[in-house]
């Protein structure tokens, strides 16, 4: 508990209409943890990272990050200060280089750090390239991105998510629609990244988030079901009922 | 690598408008004079293809921009008597505000919506000016002074100096052009015209942007327009009707939107296109409109976007 809350909620609420999909949820979040949030189809997950994000905006309630309030803070400045979001569904550049869909995240992080100073270019291509290579697609830079499988892109996705540098990188679903020996690299890479980030993963795959995830956080219909270490949430009686299919 | 391809963009650029420079001395009179309004009108598709071509934005109001120019221009000569260089700036100056005023109220809306407000926009420009007749002379517009139009020791309207003066423009909008594509800011707009969502989840402002780009597009046509006055001599409504707001659209997607070069190649296309073919029928604009047509079916990418494709990969 010494460590420092990195991202906070407070009685955070989303309505659709009379559908509460996220419902006063409390929410916090340490640095340099690796966290899941779990959860039935339709609990609110991604509802409720939309609002972390800031692709959404909350009925009620507070975020705040780094101890500052950025509840109305809109999603560009919130990337901006180091909350990074990757897509549940694979969203590139599909028309550009992967080079330049991993530039464009590398240059915002030249933008934002002003001791940079000017003559940013030859930083820019080093870190496009260094992101590229730790997800290994760096033999294929100048390769049109949407020509790309679709376990490629999603590992472009990452790399755009790694080349922002952020504080807090978030996960949305990553494994979805990889091959199992895909999914092996992909955990080896977060366990890579969680040493300079936090991450907050949301993932169906239990195999993948008992093996990475300090703690998860169970969601159920817009509600925080439970909270714990893996082992304990595998050992709670509420949850098994309601996801775990015991 | 990368600075090959830099370099090898940089001197083609430079190459055209050293063969420009060049043909001034060759061409004869009657080419001259098209060819000097050609570029001025290309600079005016230059800026728009950043807008359009770059950032995906399709604008049917860039009339009121030009018109902004020319009027801003012609206006403080004939009612102040400014000096000529003073109304180069003050045309340039209020289209920057007009586009800024227009940017802040149309990017609030997108696709279709977005045409129809740039449109309406021009339209109450050239309603506008026909109202204020009395200032405008509306339709029927007025000339500037052959005497007036001159700049420090430089007769504009003389046909040398014009020529020169229209390469001057279309140069400088040119690199300030290739200079921003390939810029970091010229890969946002380009994000933008790709998946702007993406692009507001890698932490960059898309109004900030669109403005941007919307402004320095309205800055090119400002100053296509504000020198079009000053070379030509003649300011009048009809630069503020929709016509002028459809060329640019026209000569862009011809050229290849997208692409540096693309506006002076669409540009020369047309304006030769109606030269020729009024030539030998009066159904001059029949022919133009089934030449576009063809052209969209066949290169739907535009002249230089089809060449980029197909041959040269590196083409800005």
């Amino acid at each position: 508990m010494a460590a420092v809350t990195l991202l906070s909620a407070r009685g955070l609420t989303r309505a659709f209409g009379g559908l509460r999909a996220v419902d006063q949820v409390d929410f916090d979040l340490p640095a340099g943890q690796v966290r899941a949030v779990i959860g039935p189809n339709g609990a609110g997950k991604t509802t409720f990272v939309n609002l972390l994000c800031g692709r959404l905006a909350p009925s009620e309630g507070s975020i705040h990050f780094e101890g500052k309030d950025i509840t109305r803070q809109p999603a560009h400045a919130r990337v901006a200060s180091g909350i990074a979001y990757t897509f549940q569904i694979t969203s590139i550049f599909g028309k550009l280089s992967l080079y330049d869909n991993v530039a464009l995240a590398a240059q915002r992080r030249l933008i934002s750090d002003k001791t940079a100073g000017r003559a940013a270019g030859g930083l820019l291509h080093r870190r496009t390239m260094a992101a590229l290579e730790r997800v290994e697609l760096a033999p294929l830079a100048q390769q049109i991105a949407g020509s790309l499988s679709y376990g490629h892109q999603r590992l472009l996705e990452i790399a755009m998510g790694l080349a922002l540098g952020p504080k807090l990188l978030i996960l949305d679903e990553p494994t979805q629609g990889l091959a199992d020996g895909e999914i092996e690299n992909f955990v080896a890479l977060v366990r890579g990244v969680a040493d300079e980030a936090t991450v907050l993963l949301i993932e169906h795959n239990m195999g993948v988030v008992m093996n990475l995830a300090d703690r998860i956080t169970v969601l159920n219909f817009g509600k925080v079901l439970a909270e714990g270490s893996p082992a304990e949430v595998r050992a709670d009686a509420a949850v098994q009922s309601a996801y775990l299919g015991a | 690598m990368n600075g090959m391809v830099l370099d090898r963009a940089l001197a083609l650029h430079l190459g055209v408008v050293a063969l420009l420079f060049v043909l001034q001395f060759i061409l004869p009179a009657y080419h001259h004079g098209i060819v000097a309004r050609v570029l001025v009108l290309a600079s005016f598709a230059l800026g728009y293809n950043i807008l359009f071509g770059y950032t995906g934005l399709l604008s049917l109001g860039h009339a009121l921009f030009f018109g902004a120019g020319i009027y801003g221009t012609g206006l403080v000569m004939r009612e102040f008597g400014w000096p000529a260089s003073a109304a180069l700036f003050s045309g340039i100056l209020s289209a920057v505000t007009v586009s800024l005023i227009v940017g802040f109220l149309a990017l609030r809306t997108v696709g279709v919506a977005f045409m129809i407000v740039t449109l309406m926009f021009a339209q109450a420009g050239y309603l506008t000016s026909l109202y204020f007749n009395e200032f405008t002379r509306g339709d029927e517009g007025f000339v500037l002074q052959q005497a007036t139009r001159v700049i420090g020791p430089f007769d504009l309207s003389e046909p040398t100096t014009r020529y020169f003066a229209a390469l001057l423009l279309f140069a400088i909008g040119l690199l300030i052009k290739l200079a921003l594509v390939r810029s970091s800011t010229g890969r946002v707009l380009v994000s933008i015209r790709e998946n702007e969502e993406r692009s507001r989840m890698l932490g960059y402002n898309p109004f900030r942007y669109k403005l941007l780009a919307l402004v320095v597009s309205g800055a090119f046509a400002g100053a296509a327009g504000a020198m079009y006055g000053l070379l030509f001599g003649y300011v009048g409504a009809t630069f503020v009707t929709i016509q002028y707001s459809i060329f640019p659209l026209l000569w862009v997607l011809l050229g290849g939107a997208g692409t540096v070069l693309g506006p002076l190649v669409g540009t020369l296309f047309m304006f030769y296109l109606v030269d020729l073919t009024s030539g030998f029928t009066t159904a001059s604009l029949l022919v133009v409109g089934v030449s576009l047509v063809v052209l969209i079916l066949w290169f739907p990418k535009g002249l230089l976007g089809t060449v980029r494709q197909r041959v040269l990969p590196w083409l800005p």
